[in-house]
C-alpha cells in the first residue's frame, strides 16, 4: 500500500513540473508581460526597463524559469497589487470560507445524490425514474452563477428567510479560532454564530451543489443499472439471500466504486463554480479572490490560486486513487 | 412438404442478413427516432438553429440602436415594461428587449458553434496523431492533454480569457474552445486504440492495405461516434461557460452586442428593477443546452452497441 502511494506521488511530480512552466508561460503571454501587469497604467518605458532588471527579466529565459520554480517552491508568491498584502496570506485567510463551502456543497450533493440516483435506478422506466433523469438534465443546463442568483432573488430579497450574502451576520460577535466559521461556533459552543454561519451557508452551497448533485444522481444510477444485472446478483439471489442483504453488500457496494471516482473528480467543479457562487453570495473565499483579481489583473494573485488550484486538484486525484486502492485491492497490484 | 421447409429455412436467413445488414448510423436513427427525449432534443435544436438563421429578419426593431421613446423612460429605478412597438420594453440602455432576445439567438449559436469546432478540430488533431502515430508522439501528447484537463475547465478558462487585455468576442470562444481541446483529444485517441487492436484493422494490415489508409478509412470512421455526441454536448457547455465568463466581466466588452450569455451577466444587478432582462436570456440559454444536452445523450444511447437491438 504504501509503495502504491509513493508511486502514485512521483507520478504527480513531472506533472505538476509541467504545470509550473505552463503558468510560467502564461505569464509571459500577459498583455504587457510581468513587469507590465505590475505596473499597469503607470508604465513607461524607462519604468518597465528597469522593473524588468529589478525582476530579472533580462536574464536568460532558463535562469528565469530557475528562479520563478525557486520562489514558488520557497512559498514565495510577491505580493497582491489590489491589497499590497502577501499573497500567500490572502490565499491563507480565503482558504478556509472556500473548503467550509466546498464540503457543505459536497455533503448536500452525496446525501441526495446518491439515494435518488439509487432510487431512480431501483424504479427504472418508471415516473420516479423519469423525473430525476429530467431533473438531472436541467439541473446540468442551469448556469451555476443564475442558480445562485435566482436562489438569492427568491429567498433573500422575496421571501427573506435566508441571508444574501456574507459569511456571518456583522452584528454576531463570534470567536474564530480555525477560520471555518461552522466549527469555530461549535468549538467555542457559541451556538447561535454556528446557526447563523450554517444559515449563511445554505443557498450558496446549494447552488454550488447543482451540478455535483446531478452528475452524482446519474453516474449512481447508471452504475447501479449495471451491477444490478450481473451474474454475481442473480447468484446471491439463488443462494437465497435476502433482499435487503443484496442490495447493500452486492449491489450497493459495487456500484459506488464509481461513484467515489466521480466525487473525486467534482472537487475541480467545485473549485471552478466557487468562482461563480461566492461572486454571486459575496463570500471572501478563494473564488471571491479570483474574480476580482481579474477585474483588477492581479497577476501575483491569478498565479498563486492558479498554481494552487491544479495543486489541490492533483493531491485530491491522488487521494481517489489511494481510495480506490483501499476499496478495490486488484487496482494495487497494477 | 420439403420445399416449404426449405422456403422457411431461407426466409429466415434472409431476414437475419437483412436486419444484420443495416449500418450502425442507420440502426442508431432508427432507434432515436422512436425515442421522445431525442425527438424534444432535436426539435429544440432545430427550432433554435432556425430562430438563430431568421432572427434578423424577424427582429421588429434594430437590436443596436437606442430609442428615444425608451430611452428618455429610463430611471435608475424603472425600465420601461411592454409598450406599442417594443413587445417586451426596453433594456437597461434603451434598446428594444425583444429584438435583442431573438438576435440574441444567432450570435448565442455561433459562439457555442465556432468554439465547438475549433475544440473538435485541434482535439482530433492532437488525438487523432496520438492514436494513429502512437509511440513517444502518443506518450507526449497524452501528457500534454492530462495537464490541461488536470486544471478544472471554468478556471483554464478564465487563465486564457484573462491573457487579453481587451476582451472580445473572440475571446471568449477561444476560452471555451481550449477547454474542451483535451476531451476531445482523449476521447479520439482512446477510440482510435481500440480500432488498432481490432480484427478488422488486422486482416487490412494482412492484406497489405498502406497506413494510411487504414488509419483514414478503416480507424478513424469507426472512432468518430463518440466525439460526435460529445460535440453535441459541448455545444450546451461552451454557450453556458460563455455566459459565465461574461458574468465574470471576462467576455466581450463589447456590451452592446446581443448574445444571451452577455445579456444575462450584464443583468445581474437588474433583478430588482426589471427581473426579466436576466431571466428571459436564461431561460433560452437553459432550453437550448437542454435541447443540445437531449440531443447529445440520446445520440449517445442509440449509438452505444450494447443498445442495438
Amino acid at each position: 500500500m504504501l509503495r502504491f502511494i509513493v508511486r502514485r506521488l512521483l507520478q504527480a511530480v513531472p506533472t505538476l513540473l509541467v504545470l509550473s512552466i505552463l503558468v510560467f508561460a502564461w505569464l509571459r503571454l500577459l498583455p504587457g508581460g510581468p513587469a507590465g501587469a505590475l505596473l499597469g497604467d503607470k508604465a513607461t518605458p524607462q519604468k518597465l526597463a528597469d522593473l524588468n532588471h529589478v525582476l530579472g527579466l533580462d536574464q536568460p529565459i532558463f535562469v528565469q524559469y530557475g528562479k520563478f520554480l525557486g520562489r514558488i517552491l520557497s512559498g514565495d508568491f510577491g505580493a497582491s497589487l489590489i491589497s499590497g498584502d502577501s499573497v500567500l496570506a490572502e490565499v491563507g485567510r480565503a482558504f478556509p470560507a472556500t473548503i467550509e463551502l466546498a464540503v457543505f456543497a459536497l455533503v448536500l450533493a452525496i446525501a441526495f445524490g446518491i439515494p435518488l440516483g439509487y432510487a431512480a435506478a431501483r424504479f427504472h422506466g418508471r415516473l420516479i425514474d423519469n423525473a430525476t433523469v429530467l431533473t438531472t438534465l436541467i439541473g446540468v443546463a442551469v448556469p451555476v452563477f443564475f442558480f445562485g442568483v435566482l436562489l438569492k432573488y427568491i429567498f433573500a430579497q422575496k421571501l427573506g428567510i435566508l441571508p444574501p450574502s456574507g459569511r456571518q451576520d456583522v452584528t454576531i460577535d463570534a470567536t474564530h479560532i480555525t477560520g471555518f466559521f461552522t466549527l469555530d461556533g461549535l468549538l467555542t459552543g457559541e451556538f447561535d454564530a454556528f446557526w447563523d454561519a450554517v444559515k449563511h451557508l445554505i443557498l450558496p452551497a446549494i447552488a454550488l451543489a447543482s451540478i455535483p448533485f446531478a452528475v452524482i444522481v446519474r453516474i449512481t444510477r447508471a452504475s447501479v443499472l449495471d451491477v444490478q444485472s450481473e451474474d454475481f446478483v442473480r447468484t446471491a439471489e439463488s443462494k437465497g439471500l435476502t433482499t435487503p442483504v443484496i442490495r447493500r453488500r452486492h449491489i450497493l457496494r459495487n456500484a459506488l466504486l464509481p461513484v467515489s471516482t466521480t466525487i473525486g473528480l467534482q472537487t475541480g467543479l467545485l473549485l471552478a463554480g466557487a468562482v461563480l457562487t461566492e461572486k454571486v453570495f459575496n463570500i471572501p473565499g478563494l473564488g471571491y479572490l479570483l474574480a476580482q483579481g481579474i477585474e483588477r489583473r492581479d497577476y501575483p494573485r491569478l498565479q498563486a490560486l492558479l498554481l494552487l488550484a491544479a495543486l489541490v486538484y492533483v493531491i485530491v486525484n491522488l487521494l481517489v486513487d489511494v481510495s480506490y486502492a483501499i476499496i478495490d485491492p486488484r487496482v494495487r497490484v497494477r | 412438404m420439403t420445399t416449404n421447409l426449405l422456403r422457411r429455412k431461407k426466409d429466415r436467413i434472409d431476414d437475419l442478413a437483412a436486419s444484420g445488414g443495416t449500418s450502425l448510423a442507420a440502426d442508431a436513427f432508427k432507434r432515436m427516432s422512436r425515442s421522445p427525449i431525442a425527438i424534444i432534443g432535436a426539435v429544440i435544436t432545430v427550432l433554435f438553429v432556425l430562430l438563430a438563421i431568421l432572427s434578423p429578419f424577424l427582429a421588429p426593431k434594430s437590436p443596436y440602436i437606442p430609442y428615444d421613446e425608451l430611452k428618455n423612460n429610463l430611471r435608475p429605478d424603472s425600465i420601461p415594461g411592454p409598450m406599442p412597438g417594443f413587445i417586451l420594453g426596453s433594456d437597461q440602455n434603451g434598446y428594444d428587449f425583444f429584438s435583442r432576445l431573438l438576435v440574441g439567438s444567432q450570435q448565442t449559436l455561433i459562439v457555442g458553434v465556432v468554439a465547438t469546432l475549433i475544440g473538435v478540430a485541434v482535439g482530433m488533431l492532437i488525438g487523432g496523431l496520438a492514436g494513429a502515430v502512437g509511440g513517444w508522439v502518443d506518450a507526449l501528447l497524452m501528457r500534454f492533454t492530462d495537464i490541461l484537463l488536470a486544471i478544472p475547465s471554468l478556471l483554464l478558462a478564465i487563465s486564457i480569457a484573462a491573457l487579453f487585455s481587451h476582451g472580445t468576442q473572440w475571446t471568449v470562444i477561444i476560452a471555451v474552445a481550449v477547454v474542451s481541446v483535451p476531451i476531445f483529444a482523449r476521447l479520439l485517441r482512446g477510440a482510435m486504440l481500440a480500432q488498432r487492436s481490432s480484427d478488422h484493422v488486422l486482416a487490412a494490415t494482412a492484406l497489405g492495405v498502406r497506413r494510411t489508409t487504414i488509419v483514414f478509412r478503416h480507424m478513424l470512421p469507426n472512432s468518430v461516434g463518440p466525439v460526435i455526441v460529445q460535440a453535441t454536448l459541448t455545444l450546451a457547455t461552451s454557450i453556458i461557460d460563455a455566459a459565465a465568463l461574461s458574468f465574470l466581466g471576462l467576455g466581450d466588452s463589447d456590451w452592446t452586442r446581443a448574445e444571451w450569455g452577455l445579456m444575462l451577466g450584464k443583468s445581474q444587478g437588474l433583478l430588482d428593477v426589471k427581473p426579466e432582462l436576466a431571466f428571459y436570456p436564461a431561460i433560452a440559454i437553459i432550453i437550448v443546452a437542454l435541447g443540445f444536452t437531449l440531443l447529445g445523450e440520446s445520440l449517445r444511447e442509440a449509438l452505444d452497441p450494447k443498445n442495438r437491438r
